[in-house]
Protein backbone atom coordinates (compact mmCIF):
# COMPACT_ATOMS: atom_id res chain seq x y z
CA UNK A 1 0.00 0.00 0.00
CA UNK A 2 0.90 3.37 -0.35
CA UNK A 3 2.55 5.62 2.09
CA UNK A 4 0.25 8.18 3.65
CA UNK A 5 0.41 11.55 1.89
CA UNK A 6 1.59 14.87 3.81
CA UNK A 7 -0.99 17.52 4.22
CA UNK A 8 -0.61 20.68 5.69
CA UNK A 9 -3.44 23.35 5.31
CA UNK A 10 -2.43 26.69 7.16
CA UNK A 11 -5.42 29.33 7.55
CA UNK A 12 -4.47 33.45 7.42
CA UNK A 13 -6.81 35.76 6.75
CA UNK A 14 -9.97 33.78 5.66
CA UNK A 15 -7.58 32.04 3.00
CA UNK A 16 -6.75 28.19 3.17
CA UNK A 17 -2.89 27.62 1.88
CA UNK A 18 -3.08 23.65 1.04
CA UNK A 19 0.30 21.73 -0.07
CA UNK A 20 0.26 18.40 -0.36
CA UNK A 21 3.05 16.00 -0.45
CA UNK A 22 2.94 12.44 -2.05
CA UNK A 23 4.56 9.14 -1.99
CA UNK A 24 4.22 8.10 -5.73
CA UNK A 25 6.74 6.63 -8.66
CA UNK A 26 5.08 8.70 -11.94
CA UNK A 27 6.80 6.19 -13.93
CA UNK A 28 5.86 7.64 -17.37
CA UNK A 29 6.45 3.74 -19.21
CA UNK A 30 9.05 5.52 -21.08
CA UNK A 31 12.01 4.32 -18.89
CA UNK A 32 14.31 0.84 -19.41
CA UNK A 33 15.26 -1.21 -17.03
CA UNK A 34 18.58 -2.92 -16.21
CA UNK A 35 17.68 -5.24 -18.78
CA UNK A 36 16.05 -3.20 -21.29
CA UNK A 37 12.57 -3.55 -21.15
CA UNK A 38 10.09 -0.92 -20.12
CA UNK A 39 9.25 0.11 -17.23
CA UNK A 40 5.21 0.03 -17.32
CA UNK A 41 3.30 3.34 -16.98
CA UNK A 42 2.68 3.90 -13.31
CA UNK A 43 1.15 7.11 -12.43
CA UNK A 44 -1.30 9.25 -10.55
CA UNK A 45 -4.34 10.14 -13.02
CA UNK A 46 -6.55 11.97 -10.52
CA UNK A 47 -6.97 14.18 -7.32
CA UNK A 48 -9.20 15.11 -5.08
CA UNK A 49 -9.32 17.61 -2.03
CA UNK A 50 -12.52 18.26 -0.30
CA UNK A 51 -13.55 20.19 2.42
CA UNK A 52 -16.46 19.49 4.51
CA UNK A 53 -17.58 17.27 1.56
CA UNK A 54 -16.97 19.89 -0.89
CA UNK A 55 -14.15 19.38 -3.40
CA UNK A 56 -12.13 22.40 -3.18
CA UNK A 57 -9.55 21.16 -6.18
CA UNK A 58 -10.18 18.64 -8.67
CA UNK A 59 -6.84 17.40 -11.13
CA UNK A 60 -6.03 15.40 -14.05
CA UNK A 61 -2.06 14.10 -14.02
CA UNK A 62 -0.01 13.04 -16.72
CA UNK A 63 3.06 10.86 -15.95
CA UNK A 64 5.39 14.61 -16.64
CA UNK A 65 3.86 15.25 -13.39
CA UNK A 66 7.19 14.64 -11.18
CA UNK A 67 7.88 11.51 -9.12
CA UNK A 68 6.79 12.14 -5.04
CA UNK A 69 4.30 14.84 -6.42
CA UNK A 70 3.38 18.31 -5.04
CA UNK A 71 0.75 20.29 -5.08
CA UNK A 72 -0.32 23.52 -3.80
CA UNK A 73 -3.09 25.57 -3.87
CA UNK A 74 -5.50 28.05 -1.60
CA UNK A 75 -8.78 28.18 -1.04
CA UNK A 76 -11.47 30.36 0.59
CA UNK A 77 -13.72 29.76 3.69
CA UNK A 78 -11.84 26.72 6.01
CA UNK A 79 -11.66 27.34 9.72
CA UNK A 80 -9.38 26.24 11.79
CA UNK A 81 -9.91 23.08 13.60
CA UNK A 82 -12.50 21.87 10.45
CA UNK A 83 -10.52 19.12 7.91
CA UNK A 84 -9.68 18.45 4.16
CA UNK A 85 -9.50 15.24 2.72
CA UNK A 86 -7.04 14.27 -0.66
CA UNK A 87 -7.43 11.22 -2.75
CA UNK A 88 -5.37 10.29 -5.45
CA UNK A 89 -6.08 7.44 -7.91
CA UNK A 90 -3.47 6.23 -9.86
CA UNK A 91 -3.60 4.41 -13.47
CA UNK A 92 -3.35 0.84 -12.53
CA UNK A 93 -6.49 1.50 -9.65
CA UNK A 94 -4.32 2.41 -6.49
CA UNK A 95 -6.27 4.74 -4.55
CA UNK A 96 -5.28 6.63 -1.45
CA UNK A 97 -6.77 9.16 0.69
CA UNK A 98 -5.32 11.06 3.72
CA UNK A 99 -6.85 13.96 6.17
CA UNK A 100 -5.45 17.18 7.67
CA UNK A 101 -6.49 19.70 10.09
CA UNK A 102 -6.41 23.23 8.90
CA UNK A 103 -3.59 25.32 11.54
CA UNK B 1 34.76 31.47 -9.21
CA UNK B 2 32.32 28.61 -8.50
CA UNK B 3 30.52 25.99 -11.46
CA UNK B 4 27.43 28.17 -11.23
CA UNK B 5 29.11 31.25 -12.20
CA UNK B 6 31.22 29.47 -15.13
CA UNK B 7 28.16 28.05 -16.37
CA UNK B 8 26.48 31.23 -16.09
CA UNK B 9 28.90 32.55 -18.09
CA UNK B 10 28.51 30.43 -20.61
CA UNK B 11 24.97 30.22 -20.85
CA UNK B 12 25.57 34.53 -20.87
CA UNK B 13 28.04 34.25 -23.66
CA UNK B 14 25.16 32.08 -25.84
CA UNK B 15 22.62 34.21 -24.97
CA UNK B 16 24.09 38.09 -24.89
CA UNK B 17 22.09 38.75 -28.30
CA UNK B 18 18.90 38.48 -26.37
CA UNK B 19 20.36 40.47 -23.78
CA UNK B 20 20.49 37.87 -20.70
CA UNK B 21 23.08 38.84 -18.28
CA UNK B 22 25.36 36.55 -16.19
CA UNK B 23 24.29 36.97 -13.49
CA UNK B 24 20.65 36.32 -14.22
CA UNK B 25 21.80 32.67 -14.55
CA UNK B 26 23.09 32.12 -11.37
CA UNK B 27 20.30 34.01 -9.81
CA UNK B 28 17.87 31.72 -11.72
CA UNK B 29 19.36 28.55 -10.50
CA UNK B 30 19.25 29.97 -6.96
CA UNK B 31 15.86 30.75 -7.44
CA UNK B 32 15.21 27.00 -8.98
CA UNK B 33 16.44 25.64 -5.92
CA UNK B 34 14.75 28.18 -3.27
CA UNK B 35 11.44 27.28 -5.47
CA UNK B 36 12.01 23.64 -4.26
CA UNK B 37 12.91 23.90 -0.47
CA UNK B 38 9.12 24.29 0.29
CA UNK B 39 7.54 20.34 0.35
CA UNK B 40 10.53 18.68 0.53
CA UNK B 41 9.47 15.15 -0.57
CA UNK B 42 11.89 14.04 2.19
CA UNK B 43 8.96 14.53 4.58
CA UNK B 44 7.55 11.54 2.94
CA UNK B 45 10.85 9.35 4.48
CA UNK B 46 10.75 11.58 7.93
CA UNK B 47 7.33 9.90 8.47
CA UNK B 48 7.54 6.73 7.25
CA UNK B 49 11.24 6.88 9.48
CA UNK B 50 9.32 8.42 12.81
CA UNK B 51 6.61 5.38 12.25
CA UNK B 52 9.56 2.90 12.09
CA UNK B 53 10.67 4.33 15.50
CA UNK B 54 7.44 3.84 16.84
CA UNK B 55 6.26 0.57 15.58
CA UNK B 56 6.82 -2.78 17.68
CA UNK B 57 9.04 -4.81 15.30
CA UNK B 58 11.38 -7.70 15.84
CA UNK B 59 11.55 -10.91 17.44
CA UNK B 60 10.75 -8.95 20.67
CA UNK B 61 8.21 -7.26 19.30
CA UNK B 62 9.61 -4.15 20.69
CA UNK B 63 9.47 -0.17 19.43
CA UNK B 64 12.75 1.71 19.05
CA UNK B 65 11.28 4.48 21.60
CA UNK B 66 13.90 3.05 24.40
CA UNK B 67 16.61 3.88 22.30
CA UNK B 68 19.46 5.94 23.72
CA UNK B 69 20.76 8.05 21.11
CA UNK B 70 23.14 9.69 23.66
CA UNK B 71 21.12 12.00 25.47
CA UNK B 72 19.04 9.28 27.34
CA UNK B 73 16.42 6.47 26.38
CA UNK B 74 14.08 8.00 23.51
CA UNK B 75 15.43 11.38 23.26
CA UNK B 76 15.50 12.11 19.82
CA UNK B 77 15.95 15.63 19.56
CA UNK B 78 18.98 17.58 19.09
CA UNK B 79 20.83 13.82 19.39
CA UNK B 80 21.82 13.72 15.46
CA UNK B 81 24.15 17.01 16.10
CA UNK B 82 25.98 15.66 18.85
CA UNK B 83 26.83 12.32 16.92
CA UNK B 84 29.29 10.04 16.27
CA UNK B 85 29.62 9.65 19.75
CA UNK B 86 31.01 7.24 22.56
CA UNK B 87 28.79 5.22 24.32
CA UNK B 88 29.45 3.64 27.25
CA UNK B 89 26.91 0.95 27.12
CA UNK B 90 29.02 -0.05 24.20
CA UNK B 91 32.73 1.32 24.95
CA UNK B 92 32.96 1.91 21.19
CA UNK B 93 32.39 5.18 19.32
CA UNK B 94 28.61 4.97 16.80
CA UNK B 95 27.61 6.82 14.11
CA UNK B 96 23.46 7.16 13.95
CA UNK B 97 23.07 4.20 11.92
CA UNK B 98 25.37 2.05 14.29
CA UNK B 99 23.69 2.79 16.94
CA UNK B 100 20.01 2.16 15.38
CA UNK B 101 21.55 -1.14 14.93
CA UNK B 102 22.77 -1.83 17.73
CA UNK B 103 19.34 -1.01 19.00
CA UNK B 104 17.30 -2.87 16.76
CA UNK B 105 19.37 -5.81 17.91
CA UNK B 106 19.42 -5.36 21.78
CA UNK B 107 16.20 -3.96 22.28
CA UNK B 108 13.82 -5.08 19.09
CA UNK B 109 15.77 -8.76 18.72
CA UNK B 110 16.88 -8.68 15.26
CA UNK B 111 20.11 -10.43 14.43
CA UNK B 112 22.91 -8.39 13.45
CA UNK B 113 22.87 -9.88 9.99
CA UNK B 114 19.28 -9.02 9.48
CA UNK B 115 19.35 -5.55 11.20
CA UNK B 116 22.13 -4.12 8.32
CA UNK B 117 20.06 -5.62 5.58
CA UNK B 118 19.24 -2.74 2.90
CA UNK B 119 21.34 0.18 4.30
CA UNK B 120 20.02 2.07 1.05
CA UNK B 121 16.62 2.32 -0.76
CA UNK B 122 16.18 1.45 -4.41
CA UNK B 123 13.08 1.99 -6.10
CA UNK B 124 10.00 -0.15 -4.52
CA UNK B 125 13.33 -1.91 -1.99
CA UNK B 126 13.12 1.00 0.52
CA UNK B 127 15.53 1.03 3.23
CA UNK B 128 14.42 1.63 6.59
CA UNK B 129 17.27 3.06 7.75
CA UNK B 130 17.21 5.94 5.29
CA UNK B 131 13.39 6.55 6.80
CA UNK B 132 14.83 6.70 10.29
CA UNK B 133 17.87 8.82 9.22
CA UNK B 134 15.06 10.96 7.62
CA UNK B 135 13.72 11.15 11.24
CA UNK B 136 16.15 11.41 13.46
CA UNK B 137 18.15 14.06 11.63
CA UNK B 138 14.89 16.02 11.13
CA UNK B 139 14.90 16.22 14.96
CA UNK B 140 17.98 18.29 15.02
CA UNK B 141 17.08 20.63 12.75
CA UNK B 142 18.32 24.44 13.61
CA UNK B 143 20.54 22.47 16.08
CA UNK B 144 23.96 23.43 16.14
CA UNK B 145 26.33 20.56 15.28
CA UNK B 146 28.95 19.89 18.51
CA UNK B 147 30.63 16.99 18.61
CA UNK B 148 32.68 16.58 21.31
CA UNK B 149 36.23 14.79 21.01
CA UNK B 150 36.77 14.53 24.79
CA UNK B 151 36.76 11.15 24.87
CA UNK B 152 39.68 9.46 24.06
CA UNK B 153 37.71 6.80 21.56
CA UNK B 154 36.28 10.11 19.56
CA UNK B 155 40.23 11.46 19.94
CA UNK B 156 41.39 7.80 18.19
CA UNK B 157 38.01 7.97 15.58
CA UNK B 158 38.47 10.77 14.76
CA UNK B 159 42.34 10.75 13.69
CA UNK B 160 41.67 7.38 11.88
CA UNK B 161 38.99 9.35 9.79
CA UNK B 162 41.19 11.71 9.10
CA UNK B 163 44.13 9.65 8.02
CA UNK B 164 41.06 7.90 5.86
CA UNK B 165 40.15 10.98 4.12
CA UNK B 166 43.70 12.09 2.95
CA UNK B 167 44.33 7.98 2.24
CA UNK B 168 45.16 7.30 -1.68
CA UNK B 169 44.35 4.48 -3.12
CA UNK B 170 42.51 2.44 -5.60
CA UNK B 171 43.16 2.24 -9.21
CA UNK B 172 43.13 5.84 -9.77
CA UNK B 173 45.44 6.42 -6.91
CA UNK B 174 42.41 8.40 -5.26
CA UNK B 175 41.92 10.18 -1.82
CA UNK B 176 38.67 12.33 -0.07
CA UNK B 177 41.28 14.75 -0.75
CA UNK B 178 41.73 14.38 -3.92
CA UNK B 179 38.50 16.04 -4.95
CA UNK B 180 37.58 17.73 -1.62
CA UNK B 181 40.28 19.53 -0.47
CA UNK B 182 40.56 22.55 -2.44
CA UNK B 183 38.35 25.20 -3.06
CA UNK B 184 36.54 26.05 -6.26
CA UNK B 185 36.60 22.30 -7.54
CA UNK B 186 33.68 20.63 -9.53
CA UNK B 187 32.56 17.65 -11.10
CA UNK B 188 30.82 18.83 -14.52
CA UNK B 189 28.41 21.31 -13.14
CA UNK B 190 28.52 20.10 -9.89
CA UNK B 191 30.74 22.01 -7.06
CA UNK B 192 32.80 20.09 -4.86
CA UNK B 193 32.83 21.03 -1.16
CA UNK B 194 36.05 21.63 0.18
CA UNK B 195 36.07 19.99 3.17
CA UNK B 196 39.00 21.45 5.14
CA UNK B 197 37.12 24.63 5.12
CA UNK B 198 35.12 25.47 8.04
CA UNK B 199 32.36 27.09 6.00
CA UNK B 200 32.61 24.08 3.65
CA UNK B 201 32.91 21.17 5.62
CA UNK B 202 29.44 22.91 7.76
CA UNK B 203 27.76 23.55 4.58
CA UNK B 204 28.57 19.99 3.09
CA UNK B 205 28.02 17.91 6.58
CA UNK B 206 24.69 19.44 7.55
CA UNK B 207 22.60 18.91 4.38
CA UNK B 208 22.94 15.56 4.33
CA UNK B 209 20.77 13.47 4.56
CA UNK B 210 18.96 15.00 0.76
CA UNK B 211 15.95 14.32 -1.15
CA UNK B 212 18.19 13.72 -4.64
CA UNK B 213 15.93 15.40 -6.97
CA UNK B 214 18.57 13.28 -9.98
CA UNK B 215 17.32 9.97 -8.25
CA UNK B 216 13.97 10.39 -6.45
CA UNK B 217 14.94 8.98 -3.26
CA UNK B 218 16.21 10.30 0.21
CA UNK B 219 19.90 9.75 1.25
CA UNK B 220 21.62 9.53 3.87
CA UNK B 221 25.05 10.94 5.12
CA UNK B 222 26.08 7.60 5.04
CA UNK B 223 24.76 6.92 1.42
CA UNK B 224 27.27 9.78 0.52
CA UNK B 225 30.12 8.17 2.24
CA UNK B 226 29.11 4.76 0.64
CA UNK B 227 28.47 6.46 -3.10
CA UNK B 228 32.03 8.77 -3.01
CA UNK B 229 34.10 5.61 -2.17
CA UNK B 230 32.12 4.18 -5.50
CA UNK B 231 33.13 6.77 -7.50
CA UNK B 232 37.10 6.63 -6.26
CA UNK B 233 36.77 3.05 -7.36
CA UNK B 234 37.46 2.07 -3.61
CA UNK B 235 36.17 -1.07 -1.74
CA UNK B 236 33.34 -0.84 -0.76
CA UNK B 237 32.57 1.11 2.28
CA UNK B 238 30.76 -1.43 4.58
CA UNK B 239 28.15 -0.08 6.37
CA UNK B 240 28.71 0.67 10.39
CA UNK B 241 32.06 -0.59 10.22
CA UNK B 242 35.14 1.12 12.28
CA UNK B 243 35.92 2.58 8.98
CA UNK B 244 32.76 4.02 8.03
CA UNK B 245 32.30 5.14 11.82
CA UNK B 246 35.43 7.48 11.84
CA UNK B 247 35.61 8.92 8.34
CA UNK B 248 31.84 10.26 9.83
CA UNK B 249 33.61 11.45 13.21
CA UNK B 250 36.02 13.29 11.05
CA UNK B 251 33.96 15.21 9.02
CA UNK B 252 31.11 15.66 11.55
CA UNK B 253 33.80 16.93 14.24
CA UNK B 254 34.88 19.64 11.21
CA UNK B 255 31.02 21.15 10.62
CA UNK B 256 31.22 21.86 14.12
CA UNK B 257 28.98 25.05 15.27
CA UNK B 258 27.40 24.64 11.88
CA UNK B 259 23.56 24.74 11.99
CA UNK B 260 22.23 21.29 10.89
CA UNK B 261 20.14 22.16 8.21
CA UNK B 262 18.75 18.65 7.02
CA UNK B 263 17.03 16.63 5.32
CA UNK B 264 17.63 19.35 2.65
CA UNK B 265 16.97 19.11 -1.24
CA UNK B 266 19.66 18.39 -3.58
CA UNK B 267 19.73 18.62 -7.47
CA UNK C 1 -8.96 -8.58 -8.40
CA UNK C 2 -6.41 -6.16 -8.11
CA UNK C 3 -3.52 -8.57 -9.87
CA UNK C 4 -6.13 -9.52 -12.50
CA UNK C 5 -6.47 -5.48 -12.67
CA UNK C 6 -2.58 -5.33 -13.34
CA UNK C 7 -2.58 -8.50 -15.51
CA UNK C 8 -4.81 -7.13 -17.68
CA UNK C 9 -2.96 -4.24 -17.93
CA UNK C 10 0.20 -5.60 -19.28
CA UNK C 11 -2.00 -6.80 -21.98
CA UNK C 12 -2.06 -3.27 -24.02
CA UNK C 13 -2.83 0.46 -23.01
CA UNK C 14 -5.55 2.97 -24.58
CA UNK C 15 -9.27 2.54 -26.03
CA UNK C 16 -8.35 -1.76 -26.26
CA UNK C 17 -7.61 -1.68 -22.90
CA UNK C 18 -10.76 -0.16 -21.94
CA UNK C 19 -12.80 -2.47 -24.07
CA UNK C 20 -11.09 -5.12 -22.65
CA UNK C 21 -11.97 -4.16 -18.93
CA UNK C 22 -15.54 -3.78 -19.92
CA UNK C 23 -15.86 -6.69 -21.58
CA UNK C 24 -14.42 -8.44 -19.08
CA UNK C 25 -17.29 -6.76 -16.56
CA UNK C 26 -14.22 -5.43 -14.48
CA UNK C 27 -14.83 -1.83 -15.19
CA UNK C 28 -18.46 -0.48 -16.24
CA UNK C 29 -18.50 1.96 -19.52
CA UNK C 30 -18.49 5.40 -18.12
CA UNK C 31 -16.95 4.44 -14.81
CA UNK C 32 -13.43 5.62 -15.93
CA UNK C 33 -14.73 8.25 -18.01
CA UNK C 34 -16.92 9.59 -14.90
CA UNK C 35 -13.42 9.48 -13.09
CA UNK C 36 -12.36 12.23 -15.69
CA UNK C 37 -9.51 11.27 -17.22
CA UNK C 38 -8.92 12.75 -20.66
CA UNK C 39 -6.92 10.55 -22.32
CA UNK C 40 -6.95 11.68 -25.80
CA UNK C 41 -5.24 15.04 -23.86
CA UNK C 42 -2.70 13.60 -21.87
CA UNK C 43 -1.55 10.99 -24.87
CA UNK C 44 -1.57 13.69 -27.61
CA UNK C 45 1.56 13.92 -29.06
CA UNK C 46 1.36 17.90 -30.22
CA UNK C 47 0.05 21.15 -28.54
CA UNK C 48 -2.35 21.58 -30.99
CA UNK C 49 -3.50 17.63 -30.89
CA UNK C 50 -4.17 18.19 -26.77
CA UNK C 51 -5.28 21.69 -27.06
CA UNK C 52 -7.67 19.81 -29.39
CA UNK C 53 -8.76 16.80 -27.10
CA UNK C 54 -9.29 19.92 -24.24
CA UNK C 55 -11.72 21.29 -26.40
CA UNK C 56 -9.20 24.62 -26.49
CA UNK C 57 -8.19 24.56 -30.00
CA UNK C 58 -7.06 28.00 -30.42
CA UNK C 59 -6.48 29.79 -27.14
CA UNK C 60 -6.01 33.57 -26.82
CA UNK C 61 -2.90 35.02 -26.00
CA UNK C 62 -3.20 36.56 -22.21
CA UNK C 63 -1.04 38.58 -20.09
CA UNK C 64 -3.24 37.99 -17.35
CA UNK C 65 -2.00 34.46 -16.34
CA UNK C 66 1.34 34.34 -14.57
CA UNK C 67 3.99 31.96 -14.69
CA UNK C 68 6.01 31.35 -11.53
CA UNK C 69 8.72 29.11 -12.82
CA UNK C 70 12.57 29.58 -12.98
CA UNK C 71 14.05 30.12 -15.96
CA UNK C 72 16.16 27.50 -15.52
CA UNK C 73 16.00 24.43 -14.13
CA UNK C 74 18.80 22.16 -12.48
CA UNK C 75 17.29 19.02 -13.56
CA UNK C 76 14.16 18.14 -15.73
CA UNK C 77 13.47 15.81 -13.20
CA UNK C 78 11.76 18.41 -11.10
CA UNK C 79 10.79 21.76 -12.52
CA UNK C 80 8.80 23.42 -10.18
CA UNK C 81 6.21 25.10 -12.02
CA UNK C 82 2.86 27.65 -10.70
CA UNK C 83 0.21 29.27 -12.55
CA UNK C 84 -1.60 31.96 -11.36
CA UNK C 85 -4.95 33.62 -13.69
CA UNK C 86 -6.14 36.91 -12.76
CA UNK C 87 -8.90 35.93 -15.24
CA UNK C 88 -12.45 36.88 -14.37
CA UNK C 89 -14.46 33.27 -13.78
CA UNK C 90 -11.48 30.72 -13.91
CA UNK C 91 -12.62 27.50 -14.11
CA UNK C 92 -9.36 25.15 -15.06
CA UNK C 93 -5.73 25.70 -15.56
CA UNK C 94 -3.68 23.50 -17.60
CA UNK C 95 -0.04 22.97 -17.52
CA UNK C 96 1.84 21.58 -21.17
CA UNK C 97 5.53 21.51 -21.76
CA UNK C 98 5.85 21.40 -25.73
CA UNK C 99 8.43 19.40 -25.91
CA UNK C 100 7.65 16.27 -24.30
CA UNK C 101 6.62 12.97 -25.68
CA UNK C 102 3.13 14.31 -24.53
CA UNK C 103 2.71 18.22 -23.80
CA UNK C 104 -0.05 18.12 -21.07
CA UNK C 105 1.36 17.13 -17.87
CA UNK C 106 -1.45 18.56 -15.34
CA UNK C 107 -5.13 20.17 -15.48
CA UNK C 108 -6.61 21.48 -12.52
CA UNK C 109 -10.31 22.68 -11.73
CA UNK C 110 -10.84 25.16 -10.11
CA UNK C 111 -14.23 25.80 -8.22
CA UNK C 112 -15.97 28.89 -6.78
CA UNK C 113 -14.41 29.35 -3.72
CA UNK C 114 -10.38 28.38 -4.69
CA UNK C 115 -8.04 31.11 -5.81
CA UNK C 116 -7.25 30.33 -9.47
CA UNK C 117 -3.75 29.75 -8.75
CA UNK C 118 -1.67 26.21 -8.48
CA UNK C 119 1.70 25.02 -8.24
CA UNK C 120 3.30 21.70 -8.73
CA UNK C 121 6.40 20.06 -10.14
CA UNK C 122 6.93 18.62 -13.57
CA UNK C 123 9.75 16.99 -15.58
CA UNK C 124 10.82 17.98 -18.66
CA UNK C 125 12.77 16.05 -21.32
CA UNK C 126 14.54 18.95 -22.64
CA UNK C 127 14.58 23.08 -22.81
CA UNK C 128 11.21 23.94 -23.78
CA UNK C 129 8.54 26.10 -23.82
CA UNK C 130 6.03 25.66 -20.90
CA UNK C 131 2.37 27.01 -21.51
CA UNK C 132 -0.21 28.07 -18.95
CA UNK C 133 -4.06 27.48 -20.86
CA UNK C 134 -6.62 28.56 -18.62
CA UNK C 135 -10.46 28.35 -19.18
CA UNK C 136 -12.65 30.91 -18.22
CA UNK C 137 -16.15 31.74 -18.56
CA UNK C 138 -15.78 28.81 -21.41
CA UNK C 139 -12.83 30.60 -23.58
CA UNK C 140 -9.59 29.39 -23.31
CA UNK C 141 -6.57 31.96 -22.83
CA UNK C 142 -2.77 30.92 -22.88
CA UNK C 143 0.96 32.00 -21.84
CA UNK C 144 4.05 30.95 -21.99
CA UNK C 145 7.32 30.47 -20.90
CA UNK C 146 10.65 29.20 -21.89
CA UNK C 147 12.68 26.50 -19.45
CA UNK C 148 15.78 26.00 -19.63
CA UNK C 149 16.82 22.53 -18.51
CA UNK C 150 20.19 21.81 -17.80
CA UNK C 151 19.91 18.27 -17.07
CA UNK C 152 17.14 16.24 -18.57
CA UNK C 153 14.07 15.16 -16.14
CA UNK C 154 13.06 12.11 -18.40
CA UNK C 155 13.57 8.34 -18.55
CA UNK C 156 14.84 8.69 -14.90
Amino acid sequence: MADPMRIRAVSKDGIVNVKVLMSHEMETGQRKDGSGKIVPAHFIQNVTATHNGKTVLSAQWGPAVSKNPFLEFNFKGGQKGERIAVTWTDNKGDKRTDEAAIN
Amino acid sequence: MNALQRMAGALALAALAGGVYAQSAVDEIAKYRQQLQDGNPAELWEARGEDLWKQKRGPKNASLEACDLGKGPGVVKGAYALMPRYFADADRVMDLETRLVHCMVTLQGFSQADAVKQPFGSGSRRSNFEALAAWVTSESKGSPMNVSLSHPKMKESYQIGEKMFFFRGGPHDFACATCHSESGKRIRLQDLPNLTEKADAQRGYTTWPAYRVSQGELRSFQWRLYDCFRQQRFPELKFTSEGSIALTTFLARNAAGGTFNAPAIKR
Amino acid sequence: MDRNRREVMKAGGGAALFAVLAAAGLIRPGEALANGWNKAAFEGKTMPEALKALGAANPANSTDITMKAPDIAENGAVVPVGVESKIAGTESIAIFVDKNPSPLAASFDIPSGTEPSVTTRVKMGQTSDVYAVVKANGKFFIAKKEIKVTLGGCGG
